[in-house]
């Protein structure tokens, strides 16, 4: 049944880095929209960028051939946020630790790590082809729906 | 916000004082950039000003990383001056905090580097 308090926007977008600054100012709107407070915004922009990068740029390689998809949904509950591209998929279990001592001088990997550092829940779900990363924000008590 | 870069010299250190934001692309490129630039004008005493610093992302931090390991290989110092709070936290999530030598004042910053 759906959530009288719930609102969805999606959209498709080509594999660049214009689409990721346009992802990640709609994540910003969107959950400011939504009631979180301004220590949190940021939090949930920065992991909205990073799972765009990750769509962009380790999924669909900057394939302009290749899209993005990117949907917002908020409910009386939560901010749910998917990103979906269009590339071989992601495996998570294979993702190195960021904190390992070996891995902490790498000049990469840290974007799933601070995905997961800022959202309440993160989802894989293989296409076939292609990943959709899903990122869930709860509202606290005292953000009621809008 | 493109990121831009200006460079000075105090005291045989070399700072570049970086504004905008560091992100995937121009950013992260430019500060790598700007690090090769001065070593191999010959100087390996760094210090990034990252005062007006408003946005770091992952690429941005991996490209702060990748400077501090080319600078420290090639004999040189690498420190960070003025982290804002966003920034600070980033580093001490990703556990990088106690990896980089982080000063607020600038001539102390500077006074640290070996002579």
């Amino acid at each position: 049944m759906a959530d009288s308090n719930s609102s969805r926007v999606s959209f498709t977008l080509d594999s660049s880095l214009d689409s990721v600054n346009k992802i990640e100012l709609t994540a910003e709107q969107v959950a400011q929209r939504a009631g979180f407070d301004e220590d949190t915004i940021p939090h949930i922009a920065m992991a909205v960028r990073e799972a765009a990068v990750n769509a962009v740029l380790h999924g669909n390689s900057y394939d302009t051939s290749k899209h993005i998809v990117a949907s917002f949904e908020t409910t009386s509950d939560s901010l749910i946020i998917r990103i979906a591209d269009q590339g071989p998929g992601l495996d998570p279990d294979t993702i190195p630790d960021p904190l390992a001592p070996e891995n902490i001088l790498r000049g990469s990997g840290r974007g799933i790590f601070l995905i997961k550092a800022f959202m309440d829940e993160v989802n894989f779900r293989q296409l076939h082809p292609g990943t959709e990363l899903t990122l869930i924000k709860h509202r606290t008590p005292a953000q009621p729906g809008t | 916000m493109s990121m831009k870069v200006q460079t000075r010299q105090v005291d045989g250190v070399t700072i570049l004082d970086l504004s905008g934001r560091i992100t995937l692309g121009e950013g992260s490129v430019t500060i790598r950039d700007a690090v090769r630039d001065v070593l191999a004008k010959g100087s390996n005493k760094i210090l990034l000003n990252l005062g007006d610093i408003s946005y770091i992302d992952s690429s941005g931090i991996g490209e702060l990383v990748s400077a501090f390991t080319t600078v420290k290989n090639s004999g040189g110092e690498l420190k960070l001056l003025n982290l804002t709070k966003k920034v600070h936290d980033l580093l001490q999530i990703t556990k990088l905090y106690t990896v980089f030598d982080v000063k607020d004042d600038e001539a102390t910053a500077i006074s640290s580097f070996t002579k």
